[in-house]
């Protein structure tokens, strides 16, 4: 559906070029949700408007549906744009025009008429669920509101992609699963290919099929979600899998085995086989476990046993092909006395 | 004051509004164009120009940094060519305007600079073109600030049109200096004074409550 080849951008910063995004090569396929994960200044929303030429990359090519864009005339650039939506952090309404007239802009553009752009408009308002806002201005909605008027503005013009850079990062937590299940349903019921741009985790976790790791201008992996949580590769997604982690809950502090479930075995009852099998009274500290495309996928802390019991819980572990990992509480123990 | 004096002030009152509200007219007729290419063109603008940008940039600040009294008698020959004299109220407009079109230009300019970089991208990424841009999104979200701004440039045109009596300019400000200044009626002066200063609070006040209204960002 899109395809970056070599894409490299610089910028010039008085005397210095800075490198935004470094050689990039990605390959997004029709009907998927494609994630972008990285910390601030990676160069991820540098990446994405490369994708619909809001900024123009320096080297390298971009093709839409088989079509180069750096090839395209202006005119047939504007078209390809209609085909790809795109939402904002800010969600960038046009302060000054309702809701319905937002949704009306790009519709307008096109050339259709008044009547026809508002029955359409009117749809999408239900789509989005905001059915009865049509006339307020977005100064009178709240953030999430404002996101799913976006939405619908994206998708007037009936787009083959929908661009979501950090469409989340001004919500907050309920709100923000409020809108990506939305994103989703759109994937699923659309089947419009979504791009989504995003430095938190949690959102990749919620409803991305693939994701690429971006770290200072360069993608250094690109995998399927779960196998990026399962088995992190590169020292970033370590990093951006373990800053999830701290945020959802507390860090155990004491010795404790790190058990991760993936979409199978969490079906079997894993915890009560490790009780009966050792005879001892285990003690859960932390656990983390959700739905991530339709297979559970989750961890759990357990408080470490008397070495006998560990020596039969990673046999067990080994034997069922669970993943596990033994932490050590020594490094935290430091940390804690440094305060 | 007799019965002639009002007469006359009444007279004064209409060429004034005439002068000014056309001057105003064609000052944002010629200013709003100025203003959106010196918008676009800017090196963060839609259309980064820098030749035409600094070009036009200049010639809107030499006109400026001329004295409005200088000015008009400078641009005689050149109001004589266009309106046929040199006196009266049609002669005062085309000072007024030369002189407002390149500070109208300048607040046009500004009040564009205000609308969100991010909504003109977002404008861009649904495939506007540029000139969609500008009267779709620029000049409609700028539309609160550009009426303020509209206010400002009515108040600033209605003093240089007072400043035009004394060249033989029509207006209540050809009343002031012909009565106030030369025959020393300073009851005249006054109440020409008095009535500018009405006109002025009426329309900054009307002017403000309108943008309240049209501004949709206020709730």
């Amino acid at each position: 559906m899109i395809k970056l080849e070599k894409v490299t951008k610089t910028f010039k910063v008085k005397e210095n070029t800075v490198t935004a995004v470094d050689n990039v090569s990605l390959n997004i396929n029709k009907g998927e949700i494609f994630g972008i994960i990285g910390f601030s200044g990676a160069g991820k929303s540098t990446l994405v408007r490369c994708m619909n030429l809001l900024e123009i990359p320096t080297s390298g090519s971009v093709y839409f549906d088989g079509n180069d864009l750096l090839k395209a005339s202006n005119k047939e650039l504007r078209a390809y744009r209609r085909k790809i939506g795109m939402i904002f952090q800010q969600f960038n309404l046009l302060e000054q025009r309702t809701v319905i007239g937002n949704i009306c802009y790009p519709l307008e553009l096109e050339g259709v008429s008044r009547k026809a752009a508002k029955e359409r408009a009117r749809e999408l308002l239900k789509v989005v669920d905001l059915a009865d806002k049509e006339k307020a201005y977005p100064s009178q909605l709240s953030g999430g509101q404002k996101q799913r008027v976006a939405i619908a503005r994206a998708l007037a013009t009936k787009p083959e992609v929908l661009l979501c850079d950090e469409a989340t990062s001004a919500l907050d937590p309920i709100t923000t699963k409020g809108v990506l299940s939305l994103i989703k349903k759109i994937n699923k019921e659309l089947g419009v290919t979504i791009v989504v741009i995003t430095h938190e985790m949690r959102v990749v976790e919620q409803i991305c099929d693939r994701v690429a790791i971006m770290n200072r201008g360069v993608v250094e992996e690109v995998d399927y979600v779960k196998n990026v949580f399962l088995n992190p590769k590169s020292e970033t997604s370590r990093r951006l899998v373990s800053a999830d982690e701290e945020k959802s809950h507390a860090e155990p502090t004491k010795a404790s085995i790190r058990i991760v479930f993936d979409g199978i075995s969490s079906s079997a009852p894993i915890f009560a086989d490790l009780i009966l099998k050792t005879n001892v009274k285990l003690n859960i500290l932390g656990a983390n476990t959700e739905d991530i495309g339709g297979s559970a996928y989750g961890q759990l802390w357990i408080e470490r046993p008397d070495e006998e019991s560990v020596r039969i819980i990673k046999n067990y572990l080994e034997e069922k092909k669970i993943g596990y990992e033994e932490i050590n509480p020594k490094k935290k123990k430091r940390i804690r006395k440094r305060r | 004051m007799n019965l002639q004096i009002i007469n006359i002030i009444e007279k004064g009152i209409v060429e004034t509004f005439y002068m000014v509200i056309a001057s105003t007219l064609f000052a944002y007729l010629l200013g709003i164009p100025i203003g959106v290419i010196l918008n676009i063109t800017s090196p963060n603008g839609i259309k980064p120009n820098r030749f035409v940008n600094i070009t036009v940039g200049f010639i809107t600040n030499v006109i400026r940094s001329i004295p409005f009294l200088i000015l008009l008698v400078a641009i005689l020959p050149f109001t004589r060519l266009i309106v046929g004299t040199t006196i009266g109220s049609n002669a005062t407009i085309v000072p007024l305007v030369v002189a407002a079109a390149p500070f109208v230009a300048r607040m046009v300019e500004s009040s564009l600079k205000e609308v969100d970089s991010g909504v003109i991208e977002a404008a861009k990424a649904m495939g506007s073109s540029t000139w969609q841009i500008i009267y779709k999104v620029l000049l409609v979200e700028a539309k609160p600030s550009l009426l303020v701004g509209g206010v400002i440039a009515f108040a600033t045109i209605l003093g240089y049109s007072a400043m035009a009596g004394f060249v033989g300019g029509g207006g209540l400000g050809a009343i002031a200096v012909n009565y106030g200044y030369y025959r020393y009626k300073t009851d005249v002066m006054l109440v020409t004074v008095a009535i500018l200063v009405i006109i002025v609070q009426v329309f900054q006040e009307a002017g403000i409550h309108l943008v309240n209204k049209l501004d949709k960002r206020i709730r």
